[in-house]
């Protein structure tokens, strides 16, 4: 007996060491697997960040490139010391003492509110009437959405300008439906910039929304009914909350880049509209001061990382909800 | 089930012509696009009456369902609740409730929530919210899981949120979408009993869809089966299963036996019936089926008597044939034997003891028998 049960006991000490290999293989594997996405992190995100972070912190000269101090791997550690005790966060007093950037900040992020807040109120009924077709339209509805896509983003803000300006099409269409006799001022407007991030972004608001409105049971809402809820009070209390997280995902989606938009504001918006992309190009490519240019975009980083995490916190508890 | 029956024999308003129905579909036919679910159905429910729609899938039992609840609109014909017309009517505004298939709980509110959700909406001070979801709670064993979400109980708690918030309103009618299709078999039939004493309890009338003849038969006061959107039978379970009124509601409840031939003669109420190979059969109590008509005599397996003897001189119904197969369930044993006409014939025998002095087995000859009155003659 005792005999047998050592065989036992070596049988599986063998088969042990086989799986152990295999764990550590798998391990490995699996290593690798996370690493990737680590090393694109640190090679595409943090490492250009680091770099901008420290121009931010230089000081300007007429150079090229057009900053002080400059690291050189050649010049030894000393000299790195050397060059590393003249950054300063001067820039981003200057930042502080200029309310230009400050106006600039304030007013980007309100345009981009306003206008997430007007994509919404579009992109929802679409999204819902996506929802609700018969399902041999919603592939075709869907491929509706993504089609601006497949024209260039510059072409068609440009076409905006056809549209919107004095002589264009929306003022001549209203002139001859007799609406209004003085062509109205919209091009060079916020007003122009609103619908021009409407427009540009809505597909980014319209498919998250459909994809949470296209999972949600309608037996939910015919029961709300069933219980004495009439149809907008149904919608209200059951499908706009189920929906929200597909509400915060295409609002953050719409949000982000619209507050750093560059494009739309120059050519829809006026010579007054501040935001803070043009900003950053005035800074770059006019005023060629990159140190400046670098912290006002370190710190429109900083504006948007909040909402970005609010955004995956709510990702998280919507994931929690579905388990 | 047998306390209950007693309580309730003298339940049958549908044989009172007196009594007024509760709820009536009145040549109700409902079209889709291209597919007729309901056709030209008429149908009386009675109040607090337990009934029950039964059918295959596709057979209208839910449009109907839906139809009443509001979610549908009858293409032509019309429903009356009470004696209220309910067309135009929208869901919101009957005073039905329905339970879900799914159970449709808002994922988003606690059970108490959800059992609330309706009297929320109808405008009850708090206090008498509470007190009827606390109520509820109790009613369906949920107290110490007032405050959880739907995705944290298990199904049959999830079923009977279901329930707590359907009657929480005090419908006068709840309809229940195949109630107990989610559930596993052992809860089901204890939650059969719990569906009938709550019923009882609350003095509701209950419409219930479901395609579980077992379920409908042990529930239910009437069964209406259904098949392509119209009503075959409506009757009592037991109605339905001694005395079905066509081929088909034989054949869909239980296990039957369908014998055709043709009536040979009537006398009186019995008549003969001759089968294609010249077998007769004589049938006490055989309804309207005059001599020369076609018909099927129906006969449940547990009333042919299987026997490896003929029967005592002068048994009317004997035929001899062969044991083709047979399977031992243990309470009873199921024969299928092979007449010498070629028809084959299903016969349960009831294992009353632990050893049979007739055991029979395959390719033995064996005799069956029935009374004259163990089965139906079908003329539809």
């Amino acid at each position: 007996m005792s005999q047998a049960s050592a065989a036992t006991r070596g049988g599986n000490v063998s088969a042990g060491q086989k799986t152990n290999g295999g764990t550590i293989l798998s391990a490995i594997l699996s290593r690798l697997v996370i690493i990737v996405p680590y090393l694109w992190l640190l090679v595409l995100f943090l490492a250009p960040f680091a770099i901008v972070f420290k121009i931010s912190m230089s000081e300007t000269t007429i150079a090229m490139p057009p900053y002080r101090p400059v690291f050189d791997w050649a010049d030894g550690l000393a000299a790195f010391w050397g060059n590393l005790k003249q950054l300063s966060l001067e820039n981003y007093l200057w930042l502080v003492d200029d309310p230009l950037y400050f106006n600039a900040y304030i007013s980007s992020v309100t345009i981009a509110g306003i206008s997430t807040f007007f994509a919404l109120l579009v992109g929802y009924p679409m999204a819902y009437a996506m929802s609700r077709a018969p399902s041999s339209m919603r592939m075709g509805l869907l491929m509706l959405v993504i089609l601006p896509f497949w024209t260039s983003f510059l072409i068609r803000v440009y076409a905006w300008i056809g549209i919107l300006k004095p002589e264009g099409l929306l003022n001549q269409f209203l002139l001859w439906v007799g609406i209004i006799d003085t062509p109205l001022q919209i091009m060079n407007t916020n007003t122009a910039i609103y619908i021009g991030i409407v427009y540009s972004y809505l597909p980014f608001m319209v498919l998250p929304l459909y994809a949470t409105l296209e999972k949600l049971d309608y037996s939910l809402i015919e029961a709300a009914q069933d219980l004495g809820s009439p149809p907008i009070a149904a919608f209200w209390k059951i499908t706009f909350p189920l929906s929200l997280p597909g509400v915060v995902a295409g609002c953050l989606l719409v949000f982000i880049p619209a507050v750093g938009e560059f494009v739309i504001p120059d050519l829809l918006g006026g010579s007054t509209t501040l935001m803070i992309g043009k900003t950053l190009w005035t800074e770059f490519f006019g005023n060629r001061d990159w140190p400046v240019a670098s912290a006002v975009a370190v710190i429109l980083l900083l504006i948007l990382v909040v909402p970005m995490m609010f955004f995956q916190r709510a990702q998280a508890r919507a994931q929690e909800q579905e388990r | 089930m047998k306390s209950l029956g007693s309580i309730r024999r003298s339940f049958a308003p549908w044989n009172d012509p007196q009594a007024r129905p509760y709820i009536s579909f009145q040549n109700v036919t409902k079209r889709f696009a291209d597919f007729t679910a309901v056709n030209n159905l008429s149908l009386d429910i009675y109040e607090r009456e337990f009934f029950a729609l039964l059918g295959a899938s596709g057979c209208g039992k839910s449009t109907l369902l839906r139809m009443l609840a509001g979610f549908e609109t009858p293409t032509s014909g019309r429903i009356l609740l009470d004696g209220q017309d309910l067309s135009g009517i929208p869901p919101y505004k009957r005073p039905v409730n329905m339970m879900f298939q799914s159970y449709a709980l808002f994922p988003h509110m606690t059970v108490e929530a959800n059992i609330a959700f309706g009297l929320k909406q109808d405008g009850m001070p708090k206090a008498a919210i509470a007190e009827r979801v606390a109520e509820m709670l109790k009613l369906a064993r949920l107290e110490q899981f007032a405050k959880r979400k739907p995705h944290q109980l298990s199904g049959g708690q999830r079923q009977r949120v279901a329930l707590a918030r359907s009657v929480a309103k005090r419908p006068k009618v709840l309809l229940l979408d195949e109630p107990l299709g989610a559930l596993d078999k052992k809860l089901r039939e204890a939650t059969q009993f719990e569906l009938m004493d709550l019923q009882q309890d609350l003095g509701l009338t209950f419409v219930v869809v479901t395609h579980d003849q077992e379920e409908a038969m042990t529930m239910a006061d009437r069964i209406a089966i259904m098949d392509k959107g119209q009503v075959m039978q409506v009757a009592t379970p037991a109605e339905i299963y001694e005395a079905p009124a066509s081929r088909f509601v034989a054949d869909f409840v239980g296990s039957v036996n369908l014998l055709e031939g043709k009536v040979a003669s009537r006398t009186g109420n019995s008549v003969v019936i001759s089968g294609g190979s010249g077998a007769q059969i004589s049938v006490e109590n055989a309804g309207e089926a005059a001599p020369g008509a076609e018909v099927a005599f129906a006969i449940r397996p547990e009333k042919i008597r299987v026997s490896s003897k003929p029967p005592a001189e002068g048994h009317l119904n004997a035929m001899q044939g062969e044991v083709w197969d047979l399977a031992y369930l243990g309470d009873m044993t199921v024969y299928h034997i092979k007449l010498d006409d070629g028809q084959v014939v299903k016969a349960s025998a009831l294992n009353s003891a632990r050893i049979s002095d007739d055991p029979l087995t395959w390719s033995d000859r064996a005799w069956i028998s029935f009374a004259p009155d163990a089965g139906v003659v079908l003329t539809r």
